[in-house]
């Protein structure tokens, strides 16, 4: 275990160098100079020299680079250009409205993908699992940015139970949950079904049968059990599409966020802003990822003699 | 025969995309008179919020979506079958390095990297080509990785080494066509990712600039006016849903029939 921990550590160090570097390199990606385009042209010279010399863009770019991630190790990830406040204020502000959107998607999702993945693993090839797998083909095509409006149209602006946008109180949260919480149970109900599927041709199962336990007994606590590991290290790496699918979910409904942060600065080119929080999102993502694996090493002991490929 | 109703949707929708170039369309034509009539029978789909067509908006929509889609599938899986191909033939250090680029770019959570880039390089069509291939190559440099990797070692692989087979010709004539079926089927599902991924960075405002349509920016500017006229919004959305759930199936069709494991998806 310790091997396999210490393994996983160096390459999860080597990716955050990596995400590191890219960040760095997307404020060199704006075309012309980075200084006019995030201040105006017609700012001051001395406004915009002092901006290049906050931003550290009058030193040689691997200087740059340096100075950037020796100042990201004390944790400063510098000032915003335009409310003129540290990054990490703003984004320790907006972390908890994230992380209650996707708490409660994953709560709708899970609510909607279970019944359903059981149901159609249950029912193989029947109307059922044709119409359970039909949903989830329709729902992972249904884009967020189309969804949120349909919720809005019906559920806030025709029968008025829902408010349109914001943040304010639970009835706010349920139309933003159930955008990006369908799109995840979609993916999530075909992994539960193939999963289960897996799972019921195993030994044990026919063993659980030939006891006499009923069909139910046998899905939920011999199937299900074993059916659901696979299933969390998916949910790991869905993580991803989660909080890709936050950033427009959260413009959609001006939920207030990291995700809409990104889009804000992005339109305010306020590009320090834009990097502090794909950083901080990616960062995140890297550390759930390597926090399943550990888990998934730590509950199944093959997956720590296995070589990754 | 389950594979012709999606076909027929995707064909319909290459159709539209170069029936621009054919028929005279008037996306940008604006009638002030029509301002957010709904559709008719003089015209099926009514009118936006500048009394612009919305079927020729549509229209000169679906262009948007099969070129950029196209042009980014077929961008990333170039560049990115190379790689892979090249990073598991040589294997060794290269390999290695290359497998550090690839963790370090799926460390960015789905689309957030491509609306970063495009973010940073300003708005345009041609700007969200490159940043969704920037994105996109990594997946089919992973998957073409794999797959070499399985069939390197074959007996024919080293009889081309042994006779001073070039590694270019070895790779690309005894090594990617080995691997293209699975590449194909991931391509066919990249078309659907490419045509979302587009129409959202035209919603955000990142991808194609007023007045030209996208089906992203056509909802982004519908949203405005929903209560009034929803059908400014329900009818690029249910372009993209269909076209989407079309190419959805036509690559569950593909992946069956050409005999590809189910890893594809899920990994």
């Amino acid at each position: 275990m310790l091997q396999f921990l210490v393994s996983r550590l160096i390459t999860a160090t080597v990716v955050v160098l990596g995400v590191m570097c890219l960040v760095f390199a997307l404020i060199h990606l704006v075309p012309g100079d980075p200084v006019e385009v995030m201040l105006g042209e017609s700012a001051q010279p001395a406004d915009k020299e002092a901006l290049r010399e906050a931003l550290g863009l009058n030193q040689p770019v691997h200087l740059q680079l340096l100075d950037y991630l020796a100042r990201l190790v004390r944790l400063d990830l510098g000032t915003s250009i335009y409310s003129r406040r540290p990054i990490l204020d703003i984004l320790l502000e907006r972390i908890p409205a994230t992380i209650e959107l996707g708490i409660a998607a994953l709560w709708v999702a899970t609510f909607l993908a279970l019944p359903l993945g059981i149901l159609a693993a249950m029912h193989r090839n029947t109307l059922l699992d044709f119409g359970a797998m039909g949903f989830a083909l329709v729902g992972v095509s249904i884009p967020n940015f189309w969804m949120g409006p349909m919720l809005i149209l019906v559920g806030a602006l025709w029968l008025g139970w829902f408010p349109v946008s914001g943040r304010e109180g639970f009835m706010s949260l349920v139309l933003p949950a159930l955008t990006l919480g369908t799109a995840m149970a979609a993916i999530l109900s075909r992994m539960i079904r193939s999963a289960l599927l897996e799972v019921i041709t195993e030994e044990f199962i026919r063993t659980a049968r030939a006891k006499g336990l009923t069909e139910w007994r046998v899905i939920a606590h011999h199937g299900l059990r074993n059916a659901l590991l696979p299933v969390i290290t998916l949910l790991g790496l869905q993580l991803g599409a989660l909080l890709g699918g936050a950033i427009i979910t959260e413009t959609v409904f001006s939920w207030p966020g990291i995700g809409l942060l990104v889009v804000e600065a992005i339109q305010r080119r306020d590009y320090p802003v834009v990097q502090a929080t794909v950083l901080f999102i990616s960062l995140s993502y890297v550390l759930v990822n390597l926090l399943t694996d550990l888990l998934y090493a730590w509950i199944d002991p093959r997956v720590r003699i296995q070589k990754g490929p | 025969m389950r594979m012709w109703a999606p076909l027929g949707l995707v064909l319909l929708w290459a159709s539209m995309a170069l029936l621009g170039f054919v028929v005279p369309l008037a996306p940008e034509h604006i009638d002030l008179s029509k301002i957010l009539v709904p559709g008719g029978a003089e015209e099926w789909l009514g009118y936006d919020d500048l009394g612009r067509p919305i079927l020729d908006r549509l229209i000169m929509g679906a262009r948007t979506s099969f070129f950029v889609a196209f042009a980014v599938v077929g961008l990333s899986l170039c560049v990115g079958t190379m790689i892979g191909t090249f990073g598991a033939f040589m294997g060794g250090w290269v390999d290695h390095a290359l497998v550090r680029i690839i963790d370090v770019f799926l460390a960015f959570p789905g689309i957030l990297l491509a609306i970063a880039l495009a973010g940073v390089m300003g708005p345009g069509i041609d700007n969200v080509v490159i940043a969704l291939s920037a994105v996109g190559w990594v997946g089919y440099a992973r998957l073409s990785r794999a797959q070499v990797l399985t069939v390197k070692e074959r007996d024919h692989i080293h009889a081309a080494i042994a006779i001073g087979t070039k590694p270019l010709r070895i790779m690309v004539r005894h090594l990617i066509p080995l691997v293209s079926a699975p590449l194909i089927v991931e391509a066919s599902f990249g078309i659907a990712g490419a045509v979302i991924a587009e129409a959202g960075l035209s919603f955000l405002g990142l991808g194609v600039q007023p007045p030209a349509a996208s089906w992203g920016s056509m909802i982004r500017e519908g949203t405005r006016y929903m209560l009034v006229a929803p059908h400014l919004v329900i009818t690029p959305g249910v372009a993209i849903m269909a076209v989407v759930l079309a190419i959805n199936l036509f690559g569950d069709w593909l992946r069956d029939w050409l005999d590809v494991k189910d890893q594809t998806r899920l990994g």
